[in-house]
């Protein structure tokens, strides 16, 4: 059984990955940005509070797809897949918050007050509603797995638990802003940002690979805790 | 799964639903005391607050009665799943379809949680007032958010009986996944409060669309999870 899958072994994507990270970075903070009112330079975070999103929205589908092979095939590894890249999509929800609350601390929040005070007024937007509670529902996943003892109940489960959030979960994330009022770029129902009307052309092109690169940054941290636990698993069984 | 998937008869199939409902309805009507239980339990949560505020303004009036239906419905809803023992569920896998047994238990739940809906909503206009204008399609709505809940919390009731907890982590897989549907009940309540009477359709839409979602990834999943 706990045999790694060969893409795990690859190195073009990790260093792909990397080299996507470094131009990110490098290009992100140096490169040309237009000048916006209120934005200023800090619509340089876009780089990375966006990718985090987009990040965690792709590790997400990526967990569920492995959740369905779990009930297909029944077979471990699809479960741990699932159970780690829901962990590192998590993470990067939770980076995304981070980022998210910095950037609007130095765009929404009333400079007057602590950021603090406006914390509240600024969380009802709705694509915050939206993060919130997707974190909430992996959080609430992470609980169930983990009060299960029995490991084939667990894994049985958590993947239709998986299924059964993602499914209504995603449908709302774009359904509630179309319903609730907004700060936020991205009108219409789009729960990040309007990429063709929001972003001018220079941005894109750091944009798109930085996406890419954060995506394959998180795939690579979920591959290694996968790996991890497989060899656990081998060192107690053998 | 091949023999799961296997042609069901429809009319078979509503026969073993519809039994399977008696079945419940039955279960219901001899062991009163949680019926009543749950009657008591919204009873006195409304007097509480009753006696700790007089006359909510209409925002606070409407958020206190979705919290309170939502409590309502994670008491009533979790009773259906969680009160099945191991042994009757080895007889009923001898019996039925998972299908139809899930089906039936959604019926169920369904019509329990809209009766108690009816009932907060007359408790409520009795002790804390009433904001809404038009009682009958306040009423409508009330009966649509009562099926939305309880349809979510009675496929997560069925996922917290399979692993063997109690009800409260029912609160904890159903809060954030309830939020949707609950932004939007509020949303399409709040319309209700104000003079303009043109009603917006696409929440309800949205709601019914959600509701249809629920019943169909229950049937779907259920069958993975009911046998051991």
């Amino acid at each position: 059984m706990s045999q790694v899958p060969r893409y795990m072994h690859r190195h073009w994507w990790k260093i792909s990955g990397i080299i996507l990270l470094a131009y990110t970075i490098i290009a992100g903070l140096l490169g040309p940005v237009p000048r916006l009112p209120l934005l200023q330079e800090t619509i340089r975070n876009l780089y990375f509070h966006v990718c985090m999103w987009f990040g965690m929205m792709i590790l997400f589908t990526v967990s569920v797809v492995q959740a369905i092979l779990y009930l297909r095939k029944m077979d471990r590894r699809h479960d741990l897949a699932s159970r780690h890249f829901a962990g590192v999509g998590m993470l990067y929800g939770l980076l995304g918050y981070a980022t998210g609350a910095l950037w609007a601390a130095y765009t929404w929040a009333d400079p007057n007050i602590p950021f603090a005070e406006s914390f509240s007024t600024i969380a009802r937007d709705p694509k915050l509603i939206g993060a919130a509670i997707s974190l909430l529902v992996y959080f609430a996943y992470l609980v169930l797995r983990d009060s299960i003892p029995d490991i084939d109940r667990r894994a049985r489960i958590s993947a239709v638990y998986n299924i059964f959030a993602y499914v209504i979960l995603f449908p709302a994330i774009w359904i509630l802003p179309r319903v609730l009022e907004s700060l936020h770029p991205g009108q219409d129902g789009n729960p990040a940002l309007d990429v063709k009307n929001d972003i001018s052309s220079g941005m894109r092109i750091v944009f798109y690979p930085a996406v890419i690169g954060w995506t394959l940054l998180g795939v690579w941290i979920a591959t290694l805790r996968i790996r991890t636990e497989l060899l656990k698993e081998k060192q107690y069984n053998p | 799964m091949s023999e799961l998937l296997r042609k069901v008869n429809i009319q078979q199939a509503m026969q073993a639903i519809w039994t399977l409902f008696k079945k419940d309805l039955l279960l219901e009507i001899r062991q009163q005391y949680s019926f009543y239980g749950i009657l008591l339990y919204a009873l006195s949560t409304l007097f509480v607050l009753y006696l700790s505020m007089d006359a909510p303004e209409p925002r606070v009036w409407n958020g206190l009665f979705w919290m309170i239906q939502l409590f309502i419905c994670t008491n009533a809803v979790a009773k259906g799943f969680l009160q099945e023992s191991r042994g009757r569920w080895l007889y009923y896998y001898t019996l039925a379809h998972p299908i139809t047994i899930v089906l039936a238990k959604l019926l169920f739940n369904t019509i329990l949680m809209g009766f108690m809906s009816l009932i907060s909503l007359i408790l409520f206009r009795l002790f804390l007032g009433a904001p809404f204008l038009d009682p009958i399609r306040f009423f409508g709505i009330v009966l649509l958010g009562g099926i939305s809940l309880s349809l979510v919390f009675s496929f997560l009731a069925a996922i917290a009986a399979k692993a063997q907890q109690n009800a409260a982590i029912l609160a904890i897989l159903g809060f954030p996944l309830i939020l949707p549907q609950l932004i939007l009940l509020q949303q399409i309540s709040t319309t209700q409060f104000s003079g303009n009477t043109d009603f917006d359709l696409i929440p309800v839409a949205l709601l019914i669309g959600l509701d249809a979602l629920v019943v169909i990834l229950s049937t779907i999943l259920f069958p993975f999870i009911w046998k051991e």
